[in-house]
């Protein structure tokens, strides 16, 4: 059966997605957190990954940095959003100036004896993660790096009793001598 | 009482709110009163500066506010309670932010050691308005209050006009504290919206509009927002380069809807020449307006053959739903001074004869016309009388949200900006007689017409009391067609004629209503009746509750169908059954 039309139009544009990492600083004032997630959900957009602290503490200012993904529309759309915002100084869209460095923190914990316990100590060694934490039967590995390199470390602990992660989530900044 | 007390600006939270409003010009509050705001109320009492306005629910404060703003370019001031007054604000705060109007809301919350316990008439209003407004703060410091205030009104101000709200628990409103007059630094360093243009960007918009054959000038509700002078700019740049002109239905006014460029409004009810010319343009220069679904149709074949300048002071409505090639962020009225100081320098009017011509063809189709008829009164009939009888006059319009609104919008003329009030972006049934009520309060001289359906005016009917409390004497002009008239007409165009709760069942006495609330109640039937009847309610110094019956039947054309484009209009002489079915049916694909 046909279906009713609609005086909206219901047909959504395809273009490609794209990811891109934002920092943005902000007056660290209350409730400054909710707007920007509010933003998000409130118009649809996603967050892979969200990370925000305070700074510059005299200032008072934050620092959030989002990876988020979209259309390049949509990608404009975030950064002009975030911009307008009141309590927002500065939005810088990291994956546009080609020459930023991204950064996360995991804690990894691993559980298991024997070879396996042998295996994620040496993996862990070509990671560069150290060991936090350890008991006769279990390690807490912290590492950092890039996303994709963390999410190949996690990879490589599962089959060696991967038993839970923390992630920071990434922090972002500009090579060079200029700030933001 | 204190060792302070000699100094002047040592007061309570309460007495700060009232005197900020002072300090910022307010002469007139529209609130309703509740525990969280007794202080303040208090204040209120004493002091005979400001003027607080009664409403009878908090929406209806809104909604006046709102249209006091619009009609007078200040912001509108609104002080409810905590809980549901708050709450109950959410409909207006939404609406004003939708179409850029600046609301100042004071809103009292409980006290703060209370907060986040469920108390008695709490809500989370800041985190209830975040979305609803451009920005809000809960005060938790008196000492804060008379910064808070005062960044609250430029905020609401400049930039993109929009609401704010301030939430100021009890604790706070009792509280002493130190009070400074408004000042530069009270603003967020952060905030610092962009007024003048980028002069590159318009040397080429200049250059774009220099070398046009087929222009378009399309403008919207920042033309009017921007204030008086733009409407001005606007007008003598039409003048200086001879091009045809449209606008959004926020936009109606800024350009005179007799001036002889004039093309009517554009969009989904628009005008056959105005959406025509906008399909075959070839350089469209858009001020003040942001490429609304409503005025696009189809995006994908929206203005094909284009080049697009873009005037507008919020960057993020550049390139949201269409990409332009020439953006001018900045302020419409600001910006439209510079483009035409470049182009009265650097270029001549362009000759586009042809284009005209090509236009006046569009014209010729009388895309607004409709058949006369001497039994019933049609609509359209109704408005244009409703607009002949109040030419010369000192008037201004407020509408609901309808089929009656579009009918406004095509058969009232509006010569000047800022005479025109309706809600636009959210679409708000019950706007359209608050907003009357607000705007009386700002011109209590003037004719005050809400153009309204029978199904929308019941929605904030109440505020009929706070005419006549305040003697406002705004006239309610109820185009009432027994239904919920778009709805209907959706239902029949696009699901196949079931008619589901549409019909306006059980509709009251609008005469007895008007007599029980103390004003005056009329009706017209016949064709032949309706001249005398709106000379009566012009006459009459009360507020007046007008029926008008109208065909129950008609439906609002032009109509751009779902899912089609600015040159796939169904024009009214088009509209058979047959027509519209096949012209709807190619949405079904769509859905
Ligand atoms: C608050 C609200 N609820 C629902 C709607 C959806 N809606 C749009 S127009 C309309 C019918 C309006 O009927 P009426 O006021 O009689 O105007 P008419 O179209 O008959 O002129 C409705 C229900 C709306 N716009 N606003
Ligand atoms: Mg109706």
């Amino acid at each position: 059966m046909n279906q009713p039309a609609s005086a909206y139009f219901l047909e959504e544009r395809h273009d490609p997605n794209e990811t891109h990492t934002l920092s943005v600083l902000v007056q660290n004032e209350p409730g400054v957190l909710a707007r920007v997630i509010g933003l998000f959900s409130g118009r649809g957009y996603n967050i892979d990954s969200l990370t925000v602290s305070e700074t510059e503490n005299q200032k008072h200012l934050s620092r959030i940095t989002i990876v988020t993904t979209g259309t390049p529309m949509v990608i404009q759309q975030i950064k002009h959003q975030l911009d307008r915002m009141i309590p927002v100084y500065r939005v810088v869209d990291m994956t546009l100036t080609g020459s930023s460095i991204e950064r996360e923190l995991a804690m990894v914990k691993v559980r298991g004896g024997g070879d396996h316990r042998v295996e994620a100590l040496r993996l862990a060694d070509a990671f560069r993660a150290r060991v936090i934490d350890a008991t006769t039967e279990s390690f807490v590995f912290e590492i950092t790096g890039n996303s994709s390199k963390i999410s190949q470390f996690i990879d490589l602990m599962r089959p060696l009793g991967l038993v839970e992660v923390s992630r920071t989530g990434v922090a972002a900044i500009t090579r060079g001598p200029e700030g933001m | 009482m204190t060792d302070k007390s000699h100094d002047p600006n040592q007061m309570t939270g309460a007495a700060m709110i009232v005197r900020a409003l002072i300090d910022h010009g307010v002469q007139h509050v529209f609130g309703y009163p509740g525990g969280a705001v007794l202080p303040i109320y208090d204040e209120i009492f004493q002091q005979s500066e400001v003027e607080h306005i009664l409403v009878r629910h908090e929406q209806g404060a809104g909604h006046a506010a709102e249209g006091y703003a619009r009609s007078t370019g200040k912001p509108g001031v609104v002080l409810v309670t905590s809980g549901p007054g708050a709450t109950n604000m959410v409909t207006p705060l939404t609406d004003a932010l939708m179409d850029s109007i600046p609301l100042v809301c004071i809103t009292g919350q409980v006290p703060t050691h209370l907060i986040g316990n469920d108390a008695f008439q709490e809500c989370d209003t800041v985190g209830i308005t975040r979305p609803a407004t451009k920005h809000n703060w809960l005060v938790r410091d008196v000492n804060d209050l008379a910064r808070v205030l005062h960044e609250a009104f430029y905020v609401a101000t400049t930039g993109r006009p929009g609401p704010v709200v301030v939430d100021v628990p009890k604790d706070v409103q009792f509280a002493t504290g130190t009070y400074h007059p408004p000042r530069k630094s009270d603003v967020h360093v952060s905030y610092t919206p962009r007024v003048k243009g980028d002069a590159t960007q318009i040397r080429k918009a200049v250059a774009l509009l220099a070398n046009a054959k087929r222009p378009v000038i399309y403008s919207g509700g920042g033309v009017i927002n921007s204030g008086p002078e733009a409407s001005q700019l606007l007008r003598q740049l039409v003048e200086a380069t001879g091009f045809p002109i449209t606008s959004t239905l926020m936009g109606l006014g800024a350009y005179p809807a007799s001036g002889p460029n004039w093309l009517g409004m554009l969009g989904m009810h628009g005008t056959y020449e105005a959406n025509m010319t906008m399909h075959d343009c070839d350089v469209m220069l858009c001020v003040g307006a942001r490429f609304d679904d409503r005025i696009t149709g189809r995006t994908d074949a929206f203005s094909p053959g284009s080049k697009k300048i873009h005037i507008d002071i919020d960057p993020s409505s550049i390139n949201k739903n269409i990409r332009v090639d020439v953006p001018i962020i900045g302020d419409c009225g600001n910006v439209l001074g510079d483009l035409l100081q470049v182009f009265k320098a650097e270029a001549k009017k362009p000759d586009i004869k042809a284009w005209w011509q090509q236009i006046a063809q569009w014209r010729a189709r009388n895309s607004l016309s409709y058949r006369k008829n001497n039994d019933v009164i049609l609509p359209q009939y109704a408005i244009q009388r409703l607009f002949e009888l109040t030419r010369g006059k000192d008037t201004y319009i407020t509408t609901e949200v309808g089929q009656h609104q579009m009918w406004a919008a095509q058969f009232f003329g509006f010569e000047e900006p800022h005479r025109w009030m309706t809600s636009g972006g959210l679409g708000t049934m019950g706007y359209g007689l608050p907003a009357a009520v607000g705007v009386q309060v700002a011109h209590p001289d003037s004719l005050v017409i809400d153009i309204a359906g029978d199904a929308s005016v019941q929605m904030t009917i109440q505020e009929m009391s706070t005419a006549v409390q305040f003697e406002l004497p705004i006239k309610i002009f109820i185009l009432n067609n027994q239904y919920m008239g778009m709805v209907r007409q959706w239902q029949q165009l696009l699901h196949g004629n079931r008619l589901s709760h549409s019909y306006s069942e059980a509709l009251p006495d609008f005469v007895k209503l008007a007599d029980a609330y103390g004003c005056v109640g009329l009706q017209a039937h016949k064709p032949a009746d309706l001249d005398g009847a709106i000379k009566e309610m012009i006459s009459i110094k009360r507020p007046v509750l007008f029926d008008c019956r109208v065909a129950a039947l008609e439906n609002c054309f032009p109509m751009i169908p779902s899912g089609k484009a600015h040159n796939e209009m169904l024009l009214p002489e088009e509209a058979t059954d047959e027509a519209t079915a096949k012209a709807f049916s190619g949405g079904k694909a769509l859905v």
